[in-house]
């Protein structure tokens, strides 16, 4: 028996029938996560119903050297869960038992591949959530949340899943079973926590989280304001964080982005703005109102054209409706879109938007911008027809222009949907040789032998090299002393 | 051995200009201490010296001593870039936090952390390195949760900037939130970027006499509620419980929860934060990490409780073995917060990985040996 036959036995024999797949037609819907440009069908699928089970397969890949690619619900955005031919796909979808809900110490004990809204669902009888709500929540795992550090609408006062996980167990390559944090606010020494929030899989395994609960705010309220030009909106978002309101959510549509949404869900937002702005309160009935007439007053101030606030919970989620079919509308406008995901410091935004406007012309694709803009996160969706030739080239290199402008700005080539495979190359421009090497070395410290998800999230010096990669930082352009590779 | 330093940072009395919704540079008078700092660091790794890394010397208090030269960040101050509207400030390590705080104070602006300024000392720096948080900190944060974006010096000698100055940033590892708490034993900090927050626009701190369980249930119980709440603490059979937000949302609280408004309560909870109260003052003192609810370990001694029962801190002349097992067994972690002669062992299972990481930034073992965990 071949090497590759002989792994797939000893898998064969570690795993029972339904959780190992070989067929490749059963393979299918693991070629791709939530990056569909990017396809690779996987050597094997191993789905592990235990945990017993995950550290078999895990022993298996590091004493056969063979590569392993964690795969939550398969809802990223960047191709981190993108498979390797010769590698094993490890699906934690079937570690999926909330473990425990203790309301009094207001924590939730689950498996990774618990769904996000299923936590938030468990907690509820207790009058509590949790609160990070990524787009994708109905179907993204917690494990894959960990993994991308994922955020969503209400990080401004929330935070990210860094922020809001207080523990996990892990699996690394070596078959170590560690326990970072725990039900507790800031355990002692390295915050290697912290190191996993984010890391795509690239260091270990999680297999067990645990996430701190809220008690679910009193009162809610969602005020509307549109604008005839983006500067107003962006202005009126820097006056309502100066004046020392924290929103639950900020965001921000522009023309076309407000048009797709109404025509798809008819939110009731005003299609003649050039921006809109959502500004959610909550949290105690009292400060709830009072915030929400000094937001409406704000608003006012910055030349809003017209100011609408939810009466009840039933109008505040209508109105929300047409932000959160903002992708699938935005879709309906061309056959295929490609999402952006960079961050940029707010007062830089209608800098921003206009260079956009520029490449949007230039490369011939449309635009539709939603920003996350209390924290200063853009999604530009580029409009394209992955079946007109040239398009998809053009819309991937308007993307990597993009975001070398957030970049270039003071920004990050990915605010919350990580770097994967689809960021690599804008990796070489954020950061120079000696911090990748740094990344690398850290990688090495929890994986020496690169088989943890090889290839993703950090590129390689080499490749950095061949791309001609300029290092821009804090908006210097790139000066003749800066090194390049 | 790491001693106070002065910091010549020059008192900002000149905040014209300063305008809310404005993005506003300050430049004052600065000094860049790169240079020096990144040679003593390489001559340190040319002659494998170990290195006593510090900032301004307030917390030397903790922990073990360091042996080696020491590299002291004071100096290296200023460079701040104070953006009100974006809620993000960055400086370099040296700054004293008193500066910090007073220069968001004019926009009505906070630290969320609200970092301890032992004897009325620290730097932004000092404050990252040792990751510890004030009285607000379950409310509003920790200190790792509001960094965004540090550079620092590595054990090559190679200065690195990790992070940004934006509130989501997930490419490449987090190095920043690695570095808090570290205590300088991966890297020498160069500057820090911060997420600030508005300052609340009402505060109201109310007084229960209570026993410590009855304290603890009580605490737990608003937990569980939508209340804006802001800190706790227990003492000597008295609660205070204070509350921030809205003059409304405050007012309506405190009606529902009874109790005695405290007047003056801001110096109650600086001196708490501070460890200038008297119970910080004698025996041995221990940090001690529990979930919220857990009931108190079986150790003999005095209790403070902060932080809705999340941190409570122990006076204790118990053997450090029978107070780490006493909490241990309850889910939590009990750090000495006090001078010892050796740093904690770390669990037998993670000592290989952080042995790695502090390889993996500092091959050489420079900077703070046995600062924060006992290597063994």
């Amino acid at each position: 028996m071949d090497h590759s036959g002989q792994v797939l036995q000893r898998l064969r024999d570690a795993l029972p029938l339904n959780c190992l797949i070989t067929d490749p037609r059963a393979m299918r819907p693991f070629e791709t996560d939530g990056l569909t440009a990017v396809k690779q069908m996987p050597w094997v699928v191993a789905l592990p119903e235990s945990l017993a089970q995950l550290r078999a397969v895990v022993g298996i890949c590091r004493e056969c050297a063979v590569p392993l690619v964690a795969r939550g619900a398969g809802t990223g955005l960047s191709g981190g869960a993108r498979p390797l031919a010769d590698g094993v796909l490890l699906g934690l979808s079937k570690l999926s038992r909330i473990l425990e809900i203790d309301p009094d110490n207001r924590i939730a004990r689950v498996e990774p591949g618990v769904r996000n809204l299923a936590i938030t669902e468990a907690a509820a009888p207790f009058g509590l959530y949790y609160a990070p709500d990524p787009s994708s929540q109905i179907a993204c795992s917690i494990g894959g949340n960990v993994a991308e550090n994922s955020g969503g609408v209400h990080c401004l006062k929330y935070g990210l899943t860094v922020h809001n996980v207080l523990g996990i167990k892990v699996l690394t390559i070596d078959g170590d079973e560690l326990t970072l944090g725990g039900a507790v606010l800031d355990s002692p020494g390295y915050d290697l926590l912290a190191l996993f929030n984010g890391s795509e899989g690239m260091l270990g395994i999680v297999t067990e989280v645990t996430v701190r609960l809220l008690p679910k705010p009193e009162a809610k309220s969602l005020v509307l304001g549109a604008f005839s030009t983006l500067e107003d909106a962006g202005d009126a978002v820097g006056k309502i964080i100066a004046a020392g309101v924290v929103p639950a959510g900020l965001e921000m549509m522009d023309a076309l982005a407000v048009q797709a949404a109404e025509a798809f869900v008819g939110a009731g937002y005003p299609t003649d703005a050039a921006a809109i702005l959502l500004c959610e309160l909550d949290g105690a009935a009292a400060d709830v109102a009072a915030q929400s007439n000094q937001v409406q007053r704000l608003m006012r101030m910055q030349h809003a054209t017209s100011v609408r606030v939810s009466r009840d919970d039933a109008e505040r989620e209508r109105m929300w409706l047409g932000r959160k079919a903002a992708f699938p509308a935005v879709g309906r406008l061309a056959p295929d879109y490609y999402c952006m995901d960079g961050t940029i410091p707010r007062s830089r935004l209608g800098e921003v938007l206009r260079a956009i406007a520029r490449l949007s012309a230039e490369y011939g694709l449309g635009v539709a911008n939603v920003f996350h803009a209390g924290d200063g996160n853009l999604h530009p969706l580029i409009l394209y027809d992955a079946n007109a030739p040239g398009q998809l080239a053009g819309a991937e290199a308007m993307g990597g222009r993009i975001l070398a402008l957030c970049v270039e700005v003071g920004g990050t080539v990915t605010g919350e949907h990580g770097v994967g495979v689809e960021k690599l190359d804008a990796m070489c421009g954020q950061f120079n040789a000696q911090e990748l090497d740094q990344f690398h070395r850290i990688k090495s410290a929890f994986d020496a032998h690169g088989l943890l998800n090889p290839g993703k999230a950090v590129p390689t010096l080499t490749r950095c090299a061949e791309l001609g990669g300029m290092h821009v930082h804090d908006g210097q352009l790139p000066l003749p002393d800066l090194e390049r590779f | 051995m790491c001693t106070t330093a002065s910091c010549h940072c020059p008192t900002w009395n000149d905040f014209s200009g300063l305008l809310p919704g404005i993005r506003v540079v300050t430049q004052i008078h600065e000094r860049d201490d790169t240079q020096r700092l990144r040679e003593s660091v390489a001559a340190a790794v040319a002659k494998r010296q170990p290195l006593a890394v510090c900032g301004r010397g307030s917390k030397t208090f903790l922990g073990p001593v360091v042996a080696g030269n020491m590299l002291g960040t004071a100096e290296h101050c200023g460079g701040v870039d104070y953006r009100p509207d974006e809620l993000v400030i960055t400086a370099r390590a040296g700054t004293p936090l008193a500066h910090i705080k007073r220069l968001l104070a004019t926009q009505s602006q906070m630290l969320p952390f609200d970092p301890p300024l032992f004897r009325g000392e620290g730097s932004l720096g000092g404050a990252v390195a040792a990751g510890l948080s004030g009285p607000q900190r379950p409310w509003f944060g920790s200190v790792r949760d509001a960094v965004l974006g540090v550079r620092l010096i590595n054990g090559q000698a190679e200065v690195l900037t990790f992070g940004g100055q934006v509130m989501k940033n997930v490419a490449g590892y987090d190095v920043a939130r690695l570095m808090t708490g570290a205590f300088g034993t991966l890297g020498v900090l160069l500057q820090v970027s911060i997420k600030v927050l508005p300052q609340p626009q009402r505060e109201i701190t109310l007084v229960f006499d209570l026993d410590r369980d009855d304290a603890l249930a009580r605490v737990v119980a608003w937990g569980r509620q939508s209340i804006p709440l802001s800190a706790t603490c227990h003492v000597d059979n008295t609660l205070h419980v204070r509350l921030s937000g809205t003059e409304q949302g405050i007012s309506s609280a405190a009606r529902a929860l009874g109790g005695t408004v405290l007047p003056h309560a801001a110096t109650f909870w600086d001196t708490l934060r501070d460890h200038a109260q008297p119970f910080f003052t004698e025996a041995l003192c221990w940090r001690i990490a529990l979930p919220s609810a857990a009931p108190f370990p079986r150790v003999a001694g005095r209790w403070l409780v902060e932080w809705a029962g999340a941190q409570r801190w122990l006076r204790s002349e118990e053997p450090p073995e029978v107070i780490v097992a006493a909490v241990t067994a309850l889910g939590g972690f009990a750090t000495p917060f006090h001078r010892v002669a050796v740093a904690p062992r770390v669990e037998s299972g993670l000592l290989k990985y952080y042995q790695r990481i502090k390889t993996a930034f500092d091959p050489h073992d420079i900077f703070n040996r046995g600062r924060l965990w006992m290597d063994a």
